[in-house]
């Protein structure tokens, strides 16, 4: 469904590789202030999604409105107000955290960036860290950084893929409560993919499900756990594979 | 150039500062193989000047030498920064941000052409004393060629950095091997009549073999020939355009094929 006030309009978006249709019409929306996850199992199209939010991957058809600007065609109207944090990508290993942060602070062009910097130093318990290069940190360590950065611009929509993917559960609590902090703080948009159904059910306000690229389900935890009679996302998920709509 | 895309430029300048700063081997490594380079060539020159003085006449054998490493400089500069990207899998985040494509390969010139003087000028400064050779005293033409070869540097950074995104690290050994496939024809060390036929034909689509001959020209007979260096100008302009046009496609190819999110080691 497309919400009139929506900041994300996604519209029977799809992404073909060879024969393969990795994401086949797929649309939803997402209001300002809200937090969705994007879920599925291995394989559902949630990073090609993911990438394609990101104008790292071309769409093979479809739209996507950001900010009410066409993204696929001119995402640079938009990129500084955006970021992103993924475990799969990281940032330069030899320069140290500080460093890190200066140059992503500066190619964002963050005003008072000394300030931004020190106050995510604060937020993320970076202060110990800040002249370690980024090689020596452990995962945990540097998913703060990775969220630190994705945090330089103040976005007002952030991507994240899997961001607490391998963290322990302490640190994933952690890292998810910050989130929400900011959400709470900013009023930013975040969406969120996943395949921890656990997670999206504590962090998110709606979800999408995604299986074989395309859309099976979509609501809120609770809206979709009431649908199916089911006691989790989880229990949700599964039982829509039952059905024949996941992987 | 508004206040913002000097901005992204700056940062990715602090980033390949903050690189160099952090490994003294890596800065070391800057001026070192050129140097070693003028050291080798120049008693090379010493031994022939002895029994075949036309061979190293005005000191030709190290300025070419100097001259040529300036190409093979400012190319591995540009390239290894851009593979420092790669390596660190950290192109998604600058993709990801306000930077565009045209901003990285300016920044990517930028510090290819400091690191390509930091290696150059200390090399060319240590052949005063150590051979009497001065490629100063080239003068203005000096520039130049200089300035041409490190155009020609750049145009085949831009389409091996436009193959690396397309290809991946697996097509990095062309940072290395492209370069070396013009030197035998850009008739560095001899004159063009040298090459057979079929070779002269090639090198004469070249802009390192005007460079070199008017910089034989200029030491051996001292004649200054600019129509030469124009042409190799008018070439570098094409070549840059060329590969431009490469990276960009490869760009416009990793960007459909999703490559963008994934390269890296």
């Amino acid at each position: 469904m497309i919400k009139p006030d929506s900041l994300l309009k996604v519209d029977r978006l799809s992404k073909r590789f060879r024969s393969k249709w990795a994401v086949n019409e797929l649309s939803f929306s997402l209001s300002p202030g809200s937090i969705m996850g994007l879920l599925g199992g291995n394989g559902a199209g949630k990073t090609t999604t993911l990438s394609m939010l990101l104008g790292l991957l071309e769409p093979t058809s479809g739209s996507i409105r950001l900010f009410g600007h066409d993204f696929v065609k001119n995402r640079h109207a938009v990129l500084h107000r955006m970021n992103f944090c993924s475990p799969y990508v990281d940032l330069p290993q030899r320069l140290t955290v500080r460093e890190n942060l200066r140059v992503f602070a500066r190619l964002y062009g963050v005003d008072n960036s000394s300030a931004r910097i020190e106050e995510l130093t604060a937020d993320f318990r970076l202060l110990e860290l800040m002249d370690q290069p980024i090689r020596r940190l452990s995962s945990g360590q540097k998913t703060r950084v990775s969220l630190a950065k994705a945090l330089i611009n103040q976005p007002e929509f952030l991507l994240l893929d899997e961001p607490t993917a391998s963290l322990s559960p302490d640190v994933s609590q952690w890292i998810r409560q910050r989130l929400r902090d900011y959400r709470d703080q900013t009023g930013a948009s975040i969406l969120f993919a996943s395949h921890d159904m656990r997670e999206v059910e504590l962090l998110c306000d709606e979800v999408v499900m995604m299986s074989h690229g395309r859309l099976i389900e979509q609501g809120s935890p609770q809206d979709l756990q009431d649908r199916h009679q089911r006691g989790s996302l989880e229990e949700v998920f599964l039982a829509l594979n039952e059905q024949g709509g996941g992987a | 150039m508004n206040s913002s895309t000097i901005g992204r430029i700056s940062a990715l300048l602090l980033r390949y500062f903050f690189l160099l700063r952090s490994s003294w081997p890596r800065l070391l490594e800057i001026a070192y193989w050129p140097t070693v380079q003028m050291i080798i060539w120049g008693f090379t020159s010493v031994h022939f000047s002895n029994s075949s003085p036309e061979l190293t006449a005005g000191g030709i054998l190290i300025s070419a030498v100097l001259v040529w490493d300036s190409l093979f400089r400012s190319h591995i500069s540009y390239t290894l920064s851009f593979l420092e990207e790669m390596w660190s899998r950290n192109l998604a985040n600058l993709f990801v941000s306000p930077l565009r494509p045209w901003e990285l390969i300016l920044s990517l010139a930028t510090v290819s052409m400091i690191r390509t003087l930091i290696g150059m000028v200390p090399a060319a400064l240590l052949a005063i004393p150590f051979f009497g050779v001065s490629v100063f005293e080239l003068g203005l033409p000096l520039l130049g060629f200089f300035l041409n070869l490190v155009f020609t540097g750049w145009a085949i950074s831009q389409a091996v950095t436009g193959i690396l995104l397309r290809y991946g690290l697996g097509a990095e050994s062309l940072t290395w091997m492209l370069p070396f496939l013009l030197a035998p024809f850009s008739c560095i060390y001899y004159p063009l009549e040298t090459l057979p036929g079929w070779m002269q034909t090639i090198a004469q689509y070249l802009s390192t073999t005007y460079v070199f001959e008017g910089m034989r020209a200029l030491i051996l007979h001292d004649e200054w020939k600019p129509d030469l260096l124009w042409k190799a100008f008018f070439l570098n302009g094409i070549y840059f355009i060329l590969g431009l046009g490469v990276f960009c496609l490869a760009f416009r190819s990793a960007r459909n094929r999703g490559l963008l999110l994934q390269s890296g080691e």
